[in-house]
């Protein structure tokens, strides 16, 4: 009997002794990353200009920026109040509205584009390998260079106005979704494509009825998607003088129009929201009934 | 050995079957139709309301010709220098935003996760927040933050920070509502305490994924790193708009290179670590 307890306890102490080393090892390697980490930190700071001091200073400043742009609204006369708020609605209105057509035409002009390039891309439909590499490495150049450096380009060869915005949009979303689109092509079962081989239809014929039919939800999913993002992308595009709200945002930004910024600020997350809400309830419809 | 499959002279037999599907099915149609029609229709009716001209377009893409034709070579000329000291401030950027936005939105995050706050007020109005501020984008963050702590790079890095905060407030809450609950039930059992249930049960099942989310960001961040330059909050994005307002073509294409390089070392560095950080959640 003891020498039972004995092994059971020479087990034990050999489980802890192994179970030690193991955490043991464990923190050596996390506490390393995190030296790692400090330094990466440290000359970020210093090549970042990080002061603290400026930012123990700007730290009530950001506070009291918030409450220079609330609106002074009285409950007696709210009614004039929200008018005098919204003293530029419908200017507002038509710009934001315009933002949105810039999306909306920048993310179906790519989206378009990047559907034509990803038959090229994906590696298990696309023939030539030459071309593939080609494409492959054009969307990503669209797709690293942010929008908003097309947009500057464009506007110094096109002029202001939202052209150059829609075309910046475009070609960055071509790359995104270029992507995206040969990802899902990628995944799909490659049966029917056989299928049609072998009654010798061509390659255009194999997309159209064995690929598409695979993947038109989740690409208008993705579609979806990106038009969210490039929503959120178009309300800067005025910064640089490519259309939209962005322009007035600016202004009013930089000249202190405090009350202007909450104003366009709220209407711009109000869209944002409510696209979001309506791309979201869209998407789960696609995929739902892709699914079943 | 019957044949499974029906012989091409079944089709009689089947359509009469099966009449529905092989029926010509004109509503469905019609509704795709509809559809498709709605969508080009505004798409159109876009192209004419934003002043879309073929003139102005054939005229624009001639001048980009040139541009892209004074592109070449790229080259930084005397300011080699100072586009790496941009770049270096443009990682920095990036790294301390990202960090600094994980170190706030973590603890917030567990604010607005159903399984750790029942009070479904202050999970609702957290959200809300989260989503407001992730409506705003980063560079009127930056446009703001200038406003608060003058021109230059630490405007910047508040203001990527600002915009993951949002982010990663809703991603991490989302991963935290994944975990298992089966944990919880367990540390729960010893009479633990909420801040014990937390950081026992619920923290190392979402660690590794909430690091992959992070370094996942930090990628992304890099590429807005780049343009908040553009209204004077630090980087490269200061240099790439004064080169194009200048006209220094070879200069422009020079910067939008190391950016384009830069962006692929750290999308391959991170990605490998993203790899191994959710490969060793895989294997434990």
């Amino acid at each position: 009997m003891a020498e039972l307890t004995d092994t059971a306890q020479q087990r034990a102490t050999g489980l802890l002794r192994d179970y030690g080393a193991a955490v043991r090892a464990k923190r050596i390697r996390a506490a390393m990353y995190f030296v790692a980490l400090v330094i990466c930190v440290l000359a970020a700071s210093w090549s970042g200009e990080v002061d603290l001091r400026k930012f123990v200073e700007g730290l009530p400043r950001f506070g009291s920026y918030f409450r220079d742009i609330t609106p002074t609204l009285r409950p007696a006369t709210l009614g004039s109040d929200i008018a005098e708020w919204y003293w530029n609605f419908p200017v507002w209105l038509e710009l934001l509205l315009e933002t949105l057509l810039v999306a909306y035409v920048g993310t179906l002009a790519g989206a378009t584009l990047g559907f034509f390039l990803c038959f090229f891309t994906s590696a298990n439909i696309s023939g030539n390998r030459t071309v593939s590499f080609v494409v492959k490495r054009a969307l990503e150049f669209c797709r690293t260079v942010p929008d908003i450096v097309f947009a500057l380009l464009f506007v110094f060869a096109i002029g202001l106005g939202p052209v150059p915005g829609v075309l910046a949009i475009a070609i960055h979303t071509a790359g995104a979704l270029g992507k995206q689109f040969a990802e899902v092509i990628e995944n799909i079962d490659l049966k029917p494509v056989e299928g049609l081989r072998s009654t010798g239809a061509n390659w255009v014929d194999q997309i159209q009825f064995a690929v598409l039919p695979q993947v038109t939800s989740n690409f208008a999913s993705y579609v979806l998607l990106r038009f969210e993002i490039n929503v959120r992308g178009a309300t800067v595009m005025g910064f640089v003088g490519a259309g939209g709200i962005g322009k007035e945002l600016l202004g009013s930004i930089r000249q202190f129009y405090y009350s202007d910024v909450s104003a366009i600020l709220l209407m711009i997350i109000a869209t944002v929201v409510v696209i979001d809400l309506l791309t979201e309830r869209l998407r789960h419809r696609l995929l739902g009934t892709a699914k079943v | 050995m019957k044949p499974r499959i029906a012989e091409p002279c079944d089709i009689d037999r089947l359509r009469t079957a099966y009449p529905s599907a092989f029926a010509p099915g004109y509503a469905r149609r019609a509704a795709a139709l509809a559809g498709i029609s709605a969508v080009v229709g505004l798409f159109i009716f876009g192209v004419v309301w934003l002043g879309f001209s073929p003139s102005a377009l054939v005229q624009g893409i001639s001048k980009l010709g040139v541009i892209l034709k004074l592109m070449f070579p790229p080259t930084a000329g005397q300011h080699m220098l100072v586009y790496l000291q941009a770049l270096a401030q443009t990682l920095s950027i990036a790294l301390l935003g990202t960090m600094l936005a994980a170190l706030v939105a973590f603890p917030l995050s567990f604010l607005a996760a159903r399984n750790v706050v029942g009070r479904w007020l202050l999970r609702f109005l957290t959200k809300r927040v989260f989503d407001a501020i992730r409506g705003i984008d980063t560079l009127v963050w930056a446009l703001i933050f200038i406003n608060v702590v003058g021109l230059g790079p630490f405007a910047g890095i508040l203001a990527v920070a600002m915009s993951d905060v949002g982010a990663f407030g809703k991603l991490f809450s989302e991963a935290i509502e994944t975990a298992s609950p089966k944990p919880v039930e367990g540390v729960l059992s010893t009479g633990a305490s909420k801040i014990q249930e937390v950081r026992f049960a619920i923290v190392p099942q979402v660690l590794p994924l909430l690091l992959s989310q992070v370094l996942y960001y930090f990628e992304s961040n890099i590429r807005s790193a780049t343009v908040i330059g553009i209204v004077g909050a630090g980087g490269i994005g200061l240099y790439l708009s004064n080169e194009i307002g200048q006209q220094s073509w070879d200069h422009v294409s020079f910067i939008i290179l190391m950016i384009l390089i830069t962006v692929a070392i750290i999308d391959a560095v991170s990605g490998r670590l993203r790899r191994s950080i959710i490969g060793a959640q895989a294997r434990s």
